[in-house]
């Protein structure tokens, strides 16, 4: 008989290990899916995790789309974490993410065609307040009504679609635009075009946000007091309490984080690498960004290390459809597979294997 | 009456660092009430699991009606006629009476047939209930009927009712009693476990007396007084604490009317509440468990806020403070819970230092956490309270009760509180931590603290408290100095005098 044993304390090896773990699991599983559709295994592994960087033919291409992807998944994922550990489950960062572009776009919009250079900080305050207000209403509801926050924020994703759809076709539609859904391009417009900074690197200001935000989770989360009665509340409700901490705050701190993340990435997105607000310009970083959360251990430095993972397999994966004609949906499939794999092996970072008769009841 | 329909023959368990069950053994006969009676942590809930097949004892044997008899699980014992009613229901608000007693069923008649079968039960017994209604909407004693009608329908041999009185009103109480004298005519033996001396005096034919997971003696309840039952009970060693002749200071924590609804479906309101608490001075609070206690130290920890003027501190209002404004002030807490309420589980012994010395012992700058101090602090704990541990980095959970709570009540002593007050300080610590806890507490009165001990452990409230009161159903009793008390009256406070026949003897 196997049964599963608790350990006296969580195990420090299989924190680290685990993720690793998990890829290569991942991979294995991943490859004979991949045969089982027709492709070389070795061959389709190597295109999504290897090529993108160092095929001499597109990695020129892909290169800097690496942090063109990591930014937004690296700057709602670290929102997210942070929310996580203190048990507040927001699934909603996609509409967060959503309304954050509308609304950042939308003040932008206001004052075209004006260069002038406050402009562009006004729209990053714009989206981060309206990802704030966003992610508000579950807050709320929670905290008033003790709704739960995972259906509303979910929920709050498709209506935030329907926002978006409604902005992009009808009041920030492009009047220049012969007709066509979408706003106007951001690409044209100087003042607010989210360039790269340096060329040919991706990096762009929403690059520059996720660093600093994995540098300033860091330290809210090790050294703050916030950031430890974060945790302590996500451990340890009622130990919270009685250490003072106040459960609406914390909801309200954590959705609204979160949220005000998720909606400056959304801005970035689309003044940047979208540069136009489309009816389907997001890309659905904001659900991807809970995958990252988790395979980086809700810790920011993992939560870079697994933006960076994330953005390879999605380039990798294009890149496998393109060249082995592989259909998307495997490769959803496949990053799936790697939450769903960190999740199993996470089961050993608290219990052990243990072989043998148990104590039979 | 020759062969008795249940006898227990040395019946042992063991836990980890606990003999639960030391060889007791005694005899259940037909158509009796058997009270076993004990405090907390005498051993009564393991033996009724034993007998229920919810634990396997390690050693011993059990006959019913003369053959073996060995369940291995409850329903086991359910087939050979033994039913139990727990002290905490396990009903679904959500569903009718009816659904509910299906739920309970190996083999569920129709449900038009249950109903009937219930209201016949529930008219033969004077158990008035309507099969129909929502379980969400009936009160605690009605409740308490549906886990009795689930188990008149098994007609058992074998009735086992686990601290049934104590969520009833007086008058509910009442009628249990008609329902149970009834059951009994009628051929069916009940297990009664209670520490309520006069009920198990006017209910029960006989009680084995539990002590530290032994049977310490069977009496005839109706020839016994409530003082012989109380003394067998509780061991005779603290029949006469010794005087204490202190000079007491200034009154440092006064309760004045504190009142409070109950948190939630299973708390317990607080009623008007009051006391005085000096520098100096050790006041100890009993009674009987889910009477108030989390509910009081909650109110007094700033947990849950009060309303104005109801706790001062050193004469200031500190109602409406939260915790970490009241541990400034100089009032400190413990609650009962060690995992999950005093320390958090997963953090580490520095994290859980922090937990309440944040702001007292100076371990902020601006918002951030000196881990340094944090980590000085909490070693700081450690070496003066003992607690055995490879070092302060150490998850909470890994530590022994006994060592966490050693932890605990020291992160507080060390922080110098003027007002210390404790839920159940050395609830189940092994005997050694027990005495060190104690003498701390009193080492910190004697420095001109002023210290609350809530405690269903009455041994250690006569041996730390000068003054001694008893919570029942969220009321305070009179408080008295304990030289003046003795067992049958602090039995008496905490069965809540009041509405007892013997209040004579009071005063």
């Amino acid at each position: 008989m196997i049964r599963l044993e608790k350990r006296p304390e969580p195990s420090r090896l299989w924190t680290a290990t685990t993720p690793l773990l998990a890829v290569a699991l991942t991979m294995i599983v991943g490859g004979l899916l991949f045969a089982v559709l027709g492709a070389d295994p070795f061959e389709a592994i190597r295109t999504i995790f290897w090529d993108p960087l160092f095929h001499p033919q597109f990695a020129a291409y892909s290169r800097p789309q690496l942090l063109v992807k990591a930014g937004p998944l690296i700057l709602i994922a670290i929102g997210l974490s942070i929310g996580f550990k203190a048990g507040i489950w927001n699934i909603g960062a996609e509409g967060q993410y959503i309304i954050g572009a509308v609304c950042g776009a939308g003040v932008g919009l206001a004052f075209y065609p004006s260069e002038n250079v406050l402009i562009f900080p006004l729209m990053i305050v714009a989206g981060a307040l309206g990802g704030w207000a966003w992610a508000m209403i579950p807050a709320v509801l929670k905290t008033k009504f003790g709704t739960n926050e995972i259906l509303v924020s979910l929920m709050l994703v498709y209506v935030a679609q329907n926002v978006l759809i409604a902005m992009s076709t009808g009041l920030l539609r492009n009047p220049e635009g012969m007709g066509f859904p979408g706003s106007r391009n951001f690409k044209q417009w100087d003042a607010v075009h989210n360039a790269e900074i340096v060329a040919n690197t991706g990096m762009h200001w929403g690059v520059v946000a996720a660093f600093i935000a994995v540098i300033a989770a860091y330290v809210l989360m090790s050294r703050h007091i916030q950031g430890f009665n974060i945790r302590l509340s996500g451990e340890a409700p009622r130990a919270a309490r009685f250490a003072g901490v106040s459960p609406a705050r914390i909801v309200f701190l954590c959705l609204g984080l979160a949220g005000a993340l998720a909606g400056m990435a959304g801005l970035f997105e689309v003044t940047g690498p979208a540069g136009q607000l489309t009816d389907k310009f997001n890309a659905g970083y904001g659900f991807t960004a809970i995958i990252v959360a988790f395979l980086g251990r809700l810790h920011p430095v993992g939560i870079l290390l697994a933006g960076l993972l994330m953005a390879l397999t999605y380039i990798g994966g294009e890149l496998a459809q393109l060249m082995l004609g592989l259909p998307g949906a495997a490769i959803q499939l496949f990053q799936g597979m790697l939450l769903f794999f960190l999740l199993a092996t996470d089961v050993f970072t608290n219990y052990r294997l243990r072989f043998g008769a148990g104590a039979a009841a | 009456m020759d062969t008795p329909l249940l006898s227990i023959n040395g019946l042992t368990k063991a836990y980890p660092g606990v003999v639960a069950n030391d060889s007791v053994s005694f005899d259940i006969g037909e158509s009796e009430i058997h009270a076993l009676l004990g405090e907390n942590g005498a051993g009564k809930s393991t033996l009724v699991k034993m007998i229920y097949g919810l634990v396997q004892p390690d050693n011993g044997t059990m006959t019913m009606r003369g053959a073996g008899y060995t369940p291995s699980k409850p329903s086991e014992a359910r087939q050979s006629g033994v039913a139990m009613v727990f002290q905490h229901f396990s009903l679904f608000d959500a569903l009718d009476v009816a659904e509910n007693v299906a739920l309970g069923m190996e083999t569920p008649p129709p449900m038009r047939d249950l109903a009937r079968q219930i209201r016949e039960v529930s008219e033969t017994y004077g158990l008035p209930l309507d099969p129909s209604r929502t379980v969400g909407t009936l009160s605690a004693g009605e409740r308490q009927r549906v886990e009795i009608i689930r188990c008149l329908l098994q007609d058992p041999k074998l009735l086992i009712m686990d601290e049934p009185t104590s969520v009833l009103t007086p008058q509910e109480v009442d009628i249990l009693f008609e329902t149970l004298r009834k059951l009994k005519a009628e051929g069916t033996s009940i297990l009664y476990i209670s520490h309520k001396l006069e009920e198990i005096r006017a209910l029960c034919d006989h009680a084995t007396i539990l002590r530290l997971g032994k049977n310490v003696g069977t009496c005839t309840p109706s020839e016994t007084t409530a003082r012989e039952m109380a003394e067998m009970m509780v061991g005779s060693s603290f029949a006469a604490p010794q005087a204490q002749n202190k000079v007491l200071g200034n009154v440092l924590l006064s309760v004045k009317g504190l009142s409070q609804p109950a948190p939630g479906s299973f708390g317990t309101p607080l009623r008007e509440i009051g006391f005085d608490l000096r520098a100096g001075e050790v006041l100890g609070i009993g009674g009987v468990a889910g009477n108030g206690q989390d509910e009081l130290l909650a109110a007094l920890s700033g947990e849950r806020l009060s309303e104005t003027g109801m706790v001062r501190l050193k004469g200031s209002d500190v109602s409406r403070m939260g915790p970490n404004a009241r541990r400034e002030a100089g009032l400190l807490s413990g609650p009962e819970e060690r995992l999950g309420h005093a320390a958090a589980p997963d953090m580490s012994l520095i994290e859980n230092g922090v937990l309440t010395a944040s702001r007292r012992m100076g371990l902020l700058s601006n918002g951030f956490i000196s881990w340094g101090k944090s980590r000085a602090f909490a070693e700081d704990v450690i070496e003066r309270f003992d607690v055995r541990t490879p070092g302060p980095h150490v998850a909470a959970r890994a530590l022994s009760g006994g060592n966490l709570q050693k932890f605990v009540v020291g992160r507080e002593i060390v922080q110098t509180p003027d007002v210390l007050v404790v839920n159940q300080p050395t609830w189940g610590v092994d005997a050694a931590a027990a005495a060190f806890i104690r003498q701390s507490l009193l080492d910190l009165a004697a420095q001109g603290s002023a210290v609350l001990v809530i405690s269903q452990d009455l041994d250690e409230l006569m041996e730390v408290s000068d003054r001694f009161g008893a919570l029942n159903e969220g009321r305070l009793s009179s408080i008295r100095p304990v030289t003046e008390l003795d067992i049958e009256q602090i039995g008496l406070m905490m069965g809540g005098a009041h509405d007892m026949e013997v209040a004579h003897v009071d005063g």
